[in-house]
C-alpha cells in the first residue's frame, strides 16, 4: 500500500513537470508552429529561476517566501518566453525551417542553462552545489506538511502549489481553445493560416503570441523541475532535456488535447517509476521498463494515424511556415 | 461618395528572390557567421572580462593547437559528416529523419555486440560482420517510421523522436547487461588489451580509416543524390508527391528505401564512433550528435560537400570552447550556448538569401500623391 502511495505521489511530481510543458506546447502547436525547442525553454525556464532565487536569497538575510515565489515565477516565464520569441522571430518573421530552429533552441537553451548554471555552483562555493533552501521550500509547502489527513492527504494535499495550478493551466487552455473565439482564432491559423488570414485574423500576430505564451507555460515546467523535483539545485545532467521531449509525446499522446494532457501527465509518470517499485528487476530489465512512455507513444501515433478520425489528427499546418505571398 | 480608398502600401513588403548569384549568398552567410562571432565576442567579454580575440585565438588552439587535437578535431568532423551524409537522402526528400540519435545507437550496439562476442572471428571477417550488423541495425530502426509513414502516412518527425528514446533505454540495457567491471555502470573499453575489433591505424594515424569511410561515402553520396535514378526520385518525392505520383514514381517504395540507405549509413556512425573512435558503447555515444547533424544537412541544402565544411566549423566551435572552458575556468557548455547562437544567426541569414525586403519608398520613389 505504501508503495502504491509513493507511486502516484511520484508519478504526480514527474507529471507535473511534464504536464506544464506539455500544456504549452500544445498552445504552441495548436496555432501550427512544431516547437521542437521545448527541452530548450524548460531549461532557459528552470535556470532563471534559479539564478533570479539565488541572487535574491543572497542579497537580504531574511529572504521573504512570497517574494522568493514571484522573482522564480517571473524569472522563469521571461527567460522562456523569450526563447519563444527567438523560436518565432526566425520561424514567423524570417520563415526559417521550424524544426531545424527548434533542435537549435534546444542546443542553446540546455548551453545556456548548463553554463550558467554551472557558474552559479562554482558561484555558491562550499560544496560547490548551489541550493535555493529558502524558495524551494517555499515551492514545496503543502498542505500535508501541516494538517495530517491520512491517505488522502498523502494522496492528494502532499504537492507543492504549482502541482495544482498545472491542472488548472490545462483546464483553462482547454476551455480558451474550444469554447473562446481568440482560440478558435488560434485553432484557425493552425489548420488553415491561408483562410484565417482571409477571414482577417493577423495570422502573424497570433502566432507570434501563441508560441511565446506556450513557451512562458512550458518554462514553468523546468521552474517546477529546478524547484521541486530536485529542491532547489541544479545537475549538469540531461534529465531536463529528457521531461522535454516526453513533453513533446504527451502532446501527441494527448492528440493535441490540454484535457488529457493532464491524466496522460500522470499515466507518463506511472509508466516512468513503475520500474521502481515491481520487485525482484535487475538494473538491466529495469531499463527496458523506462521505455514505456515512448513505446506508449508511438502506438497512440500510429493509432491515431490508422483511424483518420479528424478530430484526433494534428493541426493541418503544423510545422509549415507561413507565407502570404505565396497563398 | 465616389471617393477613391486610398490604401496605403505597407512600409516593408517582402518578395521571394528569384535566384541570388553564389557569391551574394555567401557573401551573406560570411556576413551572419561574422554578426554571430561577434555578439558571441561581446557575450564572453561581458561574462568573463577576457580579451574576446585571445578567446577566439585560444580556440583555434583548443581545436588546431596539436597534432593530436587536430586529429581528434578531424575525428569528429568526420563522425558528424557521416551522420549528415546519412541524414541527406531522407531530408531530401522531405522526410524528416529526427531518428539519427537511435539509428546511430543501434548501430552501435550491433558493433559493441560483435567486438564482445565474436572476438574470436578472424579480423578481415570480424570487420565485415561488424560492418554489415551495424548496417542492418540503423536500417531497420530508420525503416520502422518510413513503413508507416508511406502506408499511413504516420507523423515521422514524431515518430523517429520517439525512436530515439527507445533506443536510448535500448542501450542504458546493454550497457547494464555487459557493463566491466561489474557495478561500474558502464561498459568501459572493450577489448583494451586484445584490441580486437579497433579500427587499425592507416599509415600510422589512429582516425585515417574513419576519415577514409566518410570520404568515400560523402563522394558516394553526392553521386548518388545528383547522378542517379534514385537521387532524381529522391528528388522528385521531395517536392512534390503528387507530381511523382504522376509520373509513375512508386512514392511508397521511394520512401523505404531512401529510410533503409539513410538508417544504415546512420548505423555505419555508430561503427564509427564505437569501433573507431570511443571502443565503448554508452547512452552518450551519440552525444546529441544526431540532432546536430539535422542541422548540418539542412544548412548544406543536402549537398555532402557543404556539410564537410559546416561539419567543421561545428566541431571547431565545440573543441575551442572546451579549450576556453579549461583556460579560463568556465565550464564547456559554453560551447552548445555559442553554436546556438551562431546557428541562430546562420538560420535567420537564409531569409535574405531567399527574399528580397523592400521599403515602400525605396522602390517606387515618388508615387506617393
Amino acid at each position: 500500500m505504501t508503495g502504491i502511495i509513493s507511486l502516484i505521489q511520484a508519478a504526480i511530481v514527474f507529471g507535473t513537470v511534464i504536464m506544464f510543458g506539455a500544456v504549452g506546447e500544445t498552445v504552441t502547436e495548436k496555432s501550427g508552429n512544431l516547437n521542437l525547442g521545448v527541452p530548450g525553454i524548460m531549461y532557459l525556464g528552470g535556470i532563471a529561476s534559479l539564478a533570479g532565487a539565488f541572487f535574491y536569497e543572497n542579497s537580504t538575510d531574511s529572504p521573504k517566501r512570497v517574494v522568493c515565489v514571484l522573482i522564480a515565477l517571473l524569472c522563469a516565464v521571461a527567460a522562456s518566453a523569450l526563447g519563444g520569441l527567438i523560436y518565432s522571430f526566425l520561424t514567423i518573421t524570417l520563415r526559417a525551417n521550424q524544426n531545424v530552429t527548434g533542435l537549435t533552441l534546444s542546443i542553446f537553451g540546455s548551453g545556456v542553462a548548463n553554463f550558467f548554471g554551472g557558474s552559479l555552483n562554482k558561484l555558491a562555493g562550499g560544496v560547490g552545489q548551489i541550493s535555493v533552501e529558502a524558495t524551494s521550500s517555499a515551492f514545496r509547502y503543502s498542505i500535508a506538511d501541516s494538517v495530517n489527513l491520512g491517505v488522502f492527504g498523502k494522496l492528494f494535499l502532499s504537492y507543492g502549489f504549482l502541482a495544482y495550478l498545472a491542472i488548472v493551466a490545462a483546464v483553462i487552455t482547454q476551455i480558451f481553445l474550444t469554447n473562446t473565439h481568440k482560440g478558435l482564432n488560434l485553432r484557425a491559423v493552425g489548420e488553415n493560416p491561408g483562410t484565417a488570414d482571409a477571414a482577417g485574423i493577423s495570422v502573424i500576430a497570433t502566432k507570434y503570441i501563441a508560441t511565446c505564451a506556450g513557451a512562458a507555460i512550458s518554462g514553468l515546467g523546468g521552474l517546477f523541475y529546478v524547484m521541486d523535483y530536485t529542491k532547489g539545485t541544479w545537475a549538469n545532467d540531461a534529465s531536463i532535456e529528457t521531461l522535454g521531449w516526453l513533453a513533446v509525446a504527451l502532446v501527441i499522446f494527448a492528440t493535441w488535447k490540454p484535457k488529457n494532457v493532464i491524466w496522460g501527465a500522470y499515466l507518463f509518470g506511472v509508466l516512468y517509476w513503475m520500474y521502481f517499485y515491481i520487485p525482484n528487476l535487475t538494473r538491466s530489465s529495469q531499463e527496458i521498463f523506462k521505455m514505456l512512455p515512448y513505446v506508449v507513444t508511438i502506438i497512440v501515433l500510429i493509432i491515431t494515424s490508422l483511424r483518420k478520425k479528424r478530430e484526433q489528427q494534428p493541426p493541418m499546418s503544423l510545422g509549415l511556415s507561413y507565407f502570404r505571398e505565396e497563398r | 461618395m465616389a471617393e477613391l480608398v486610398q490604401t496605403k502600401e505597407p512600409l516593408i513588403r517582402i518578395a521571394k528572390r528569384q535566384s541570388m548569384n553564389k557569391a551574394a549568398a555567401m557573401l551573406i552567410r560570411g556576413l551572419s557567421l561574422l554578426v554571430a562571432l561577434v555578439i558571441c565576442a561581446i557575450i564572453i567579454y561581458s561574462i568573463t572580462g577576457h580579451n574576446p580575440f585571445k578567446v577566439y585565438v585560444s580556440m583555434f588552439e583548443g581545436a588546431f593547437g596539436t597534432q593530436r587535437r587536430t586529429w581528434i578535431t578531424l575525428r569528429d568532423t568526420v563522425m558528424l559528416l557521416c551522420i549528415g551524409v546519412g541524414l541527406a537522402p531522407a531530408f531530401k526528400m522531405k522526410f524528416w529523419n529526427i531518428g539519427a540519435e537511435g539509428q546511430i545507437l543501434v548501430g552501435g550496439i550491433a558493433t559493441a555486440a560483435c567486438m564482445i562476442y565474436l572476438k574470436t572471428l578472424p579480423t578481415a571477417l570480424l570487420f565485415l560482420v561488424m560492418f554489415v550488423s551495424s548496417c542492418i541495425a540503423g536500417a531497420v530502426w530508420g525503416v520502422i517510421p518510413a513503413l508507416f509513414k508511406a502506408k499511413w502516412n504516420t507523423n515521422e518527425t514524431l515518430f523517429t523522436l520517439m525512436m530515439n528514446y527507445v533506443a536510448i533505454q535500448l542501450t542504458s540495457f546493454f550497457v547494464a547487461k555487459w557493463e566491466n567491471p561489474f557495478g561500474s555502470n558502464s561498459v568501459g573499453i572493450i577489448n583494451r588489451t586484445t584490441k580486437v575489433g579497433w579500427f587499425p591505424a592507416l599509415l600510422g594515424k589512429d582516425y585515417l580509416l574513419n576519415v577514409v569511410i566518410v570520404m568515400a561515402l560523402t563522394v558516394f553520396m553526392f553521386c548518388y543524390l545528383k547522378y542517379s535514378k534514385h537521387g532524381y526520385e529522391i528528388a522528385v518525392v521531395g517536392e512534390s508527391v503528387n507530381t511523382a505520383r504522376y509520373a509513375g514514381i512508386n512514392v511508397h517504395k521511394v520512401i523505404i528505401r531512401t529510410m533503409l540507405l539513410s538508417g544504415a549509413i546512420c548505423g555505419i556512425s555508430g561503427l564509427i564512433a564505437v569501433s573507431g573512435a570511443g571502443h565503448t558503447i554508452s547512452t552518450s555515444t551519440a552525444g546529441g550528435r544526431g540532432f546536430t547533424a539535422i542541422i548540418v544537412a539542412w544548412l548544406a541544402k543536402f549537398n555532402t560537400f557543404t556539410m564537410i565544411a559546416i561539419s567543421l566549423l561545428i566541431v571547431f566551435l565545440e573543441k575551442g570552447a572546451v579549450e576556453i572552458a579549461t583556460q579560463y575556468n568556465l565550464n564547456d557548455y559554453a560551447s552548445s550556448m555559442i553554436t546556438g547562437i551562431i546557428l541562430f544567426f546562420i538560420l535567420g541569414s537564409e531569409f535574405f538569401i531567399n527574399y528580397r525586403v523592400i521599403f515602400r519608398s525605396a522602390e517606387r520613389g515618388g508615387d506617393k500623391a
